[in-house]
């Protein structure tokens, strides 16, 4: 194999303001050198190098990883000119627990629990993906009932995710009360979630093979309950913020992404809904039974923090939309596959049957063993595409678990959104790709 | 074809063996999901080709050690397995459609091209394969550690990369770690 060193591609200095368009789809990012490539070692050099030009200075500046509107333990490097960031470089690996090494260790019934602490604000969604990348492997087909309590369920995990991003999002900007009203709201959803798995968050609800339990009685009241009472909260929403000039004028034209842009960076979910290009994986590739059900797909126009914020508060009503439509349809039936390779015996069945018990030991210690293959299997996650792609080699435990992580992707969008704002600005616009560091750094 | 239905039956992975080629590269169905195997020192004309095609986007890039995999590989005739494997995901918005595409990069020499010019957003996912794979993406602008500490000794996703040996791993961020004394304790 030959190559060259003379291949590297390199960035232009940051004088040149329009690079030159270098093929592929790199003439497509007309900000690239607003990426900030410099290892720390190489910033604490520059600290000790003479003054050259006294008007052509820039400052380096941390921002993070504890800083109140990095949403955790996010931490960029800001090139300053004066209040201006023109150069910025996302650092991070601080929440770095190795879940996909973990993963190669758990088996598939276990691989749940690790999942699900990655995105610790929409854990179904883990779950889910996990759970629909064994299943393909196994070649399982889960029950009508199993599938829709899934969808039930990402659909309330959407709705208590956009609101836990209305909360933070108001607190980035300073409308506090919002913050207060945001983690109001999503803690009812959360108690619901209580109610079925046992759990607020990390479930480990949706297992390979369906789902761990069925909806628990009166089920329908309570998330008629929620889907009644969250509607005029978000009219308040509207109120608070939405028709506000100082939240318009804090959002508007912050932070722009151009669809080309966002493309090209692979960027997914509401931010790229927001530059006008209507990808939602739940509409284009149906999974669950999702062409089941009427929804749209909202997309922005501008590309702007306003349409990222405007896009995840009319998500919930589409959200409140679709949880209203499974709990008019919801089939009766088993709520996991009645395949006892997969599934363990019920309960009941354990005090009276001495093989029933046997095999409940056997899942519950050994796992169950998985056809050999790779299979790569995406969702549309509240912060885009969410994949994991499997490889067994035939045993109880993956070979390989990798997840494709939106936030970690998006992330690559914050310097070209950031280049030549304001710092204040900077923080509308993290808040505005909405990063979750346990999905990021996993 | 019906020689292939029966090898379908036999293996499980829907490995044809005929003709199926797709961009030139030989192509393999895992799950119903199109899969092409394209050379590693065509990695990235492939990549252009895709392009080319006008498949929108690079959702995803990472890579897997084979080195203790007990199964067999199920590779099409030509590719030759080794111990590293390199695997990109496209999509397409058009149709919705997906391809992959996984390319064999030996130990020995653990380098590929970096797609970074044709798709600049591989960029975070190519450093975090080389973070934890050690696998080199040549023509990457910054080819760093992402995850790990940037004075990280190994990379852990790696097979042979021994797990949870070392209690304390952020004491001494100035120098490189003794490898010795992790191999002593594992």
């Amino acid at each position: 194999m030959t190559i060259t060193p003379d291949e590297t591609v390199t960035d232009p200095p940051r004088a040149l303001r329009t690079p030159e368009p270098a093929g592929g789809q790199l003439h497509r990012l007309p900000r690239l050198n607003s990426v900030l490539r410099m290892s720390e070692v190489q910033a604490a050099e520059l600290a000790d190098q003479p003054l050259e030009d006294e008007n052509d200075q820039t400052m380096l500046v941390n921002m993070g990883p504890s800083h109140p509107s990095t949403h955790g333990v996010l931490r960029l490097m800001l090139e300053m000119d004066g209040e201006i960031v023109r150069r910025s470089k996302p650092i991070i690996g601080y929440l770095h627990t190795g879940m996909e090494k973990t993963g190669e260790s758990l088996t598939y019934l276990q691989g749940g629990t690790n999942v699900t602490r990655m995105d610790y604000a929409s854990p179904l969604f883990n779950e889910l993906v996990f759970s629909l990348a064994t299943e393909q492997l196994l070649d399982v087909e889960i029950p009508p009932r199993a599938t829709w309590i899934r969808m039930l369920m990402c659909e309330m995990n959407r709705i208590a995710s956009h609101l836990l991003f209305m909360a933070t999002n108001g607190m980035d900007l300073g409308a506090v009360s919002m913050m207060i009203y945001g983690w109001r709201e999503r803690e009812q959803v959360l108690r619901f979630f209580e109610k079925v798995s046992g759990l607020r968050m990390n479930h480990n609800y949706i297992r390979p093979g369906g789902v761990a339990a069925d909806l628990p009685d009166g089920w329908r009241d309570d998330v008629l309950f929620l889907m009644d009472m969250l509607p005029p909260r978000l009219e308040e929403y509207d109120i608070l913020m939405t028709g506000q000039p100082i939240w318009r004028e804090r959002l508007q034209g912050v932070g722009v992404l151009s669809p080309e842009e966002a493309l090209a960076l692979s960027v997914t979910g509401p931010v790229l809904r927001s530059t006008g290009i209507a990808r939602d994986i739940r509409k284009d590739e149906p999974y669950l039974a999702y062409d089941e059900v009427d929804f749209d797909v909202l997309v922005g126009s501008y590309g702007d923090s306003y349409d990222c914020y405007a896009i995840r508060l009319n998500e919930i009503r589409e959200s409140i939309r679709i949880v209203r439509q499974i709990v008019e349809n919801m089939p009766k039936g088993d709520y996991r596959v009645q395949d006892t390779k997969v599934t363990p015996p019920p309960r009941t069945r354990i005090d009276e049957s001495m093989e029933a018990l046997i095999h409940h030991f056997k899942i519950f210690t050994e796992g169950f063993k998985v056809p050999e293959g790779e299979v790569y299997v995406a969702v549309e996650s509240p912060r885009g595409e969410l994949g994991c792609y499997l490889v067994s080699d035939g045993s109880a435990v993956p070979y390989r678990m990798h997840i494709r992580a939106p936030s970690l992707v998006n992330l690559q969008c914050l310097p070209h959104k950031m280049a030549d704002g304001l710092v204040a600005d900077a923080v509308a616009s993290i808040s505005s790709v909405d990063p979750i560091m346990g999905e990021v750094d996993r | 074809m019906a020689e292939t239905v029966t090898e379908e039956e036999v293996t499980d992975e829907a490995a044809i063996e005929a003709p199926p080629e797709r961009y030139g590269f030989p192509l393999t169905s895992s799950r119903g999901q199109d899969v092409i195997h394209p050379p590693r020192d065509q990695w990235k004309a492939a990549a252009e080709a895709l392009f080319e095609d006008n498949w929108t986007m690079l959702v995803d890039i990472t890579a897997v050690d084979y080195l203790n995999y007990g199964a067999g590989r199920a590779l099409p005739a030509p590719v030759k397995p080794e111990r590293f494997e390199v695997v990109a995901n496209f999509v397409r918005f058009d149709t919705g459609a997906r391809i992959r595409m996984r390319t064999q990069v030996p130990e020995s020499d653990p380098r590929i091209e970096s797609l970074y010019a044709t798709f600049p957003g591989s960029d975070y996912q190519e450093r975090e394969t080389f973070d934890m794979f050690g696998i080199e993406f040549v023509g990457h602008p910054d080819l760093s550690r992402i995850l790990m500490p940037e004075n990280w000794v190994g990379y852990p996703l790696r097979k042979d990369f021994a797990q949870g040996v070392i209690p304390v791993q952020f004491k001494s961020p100035n120098q490189p770690r003794d490898r010795s004394s992790r191999e002593g304790r594992s």
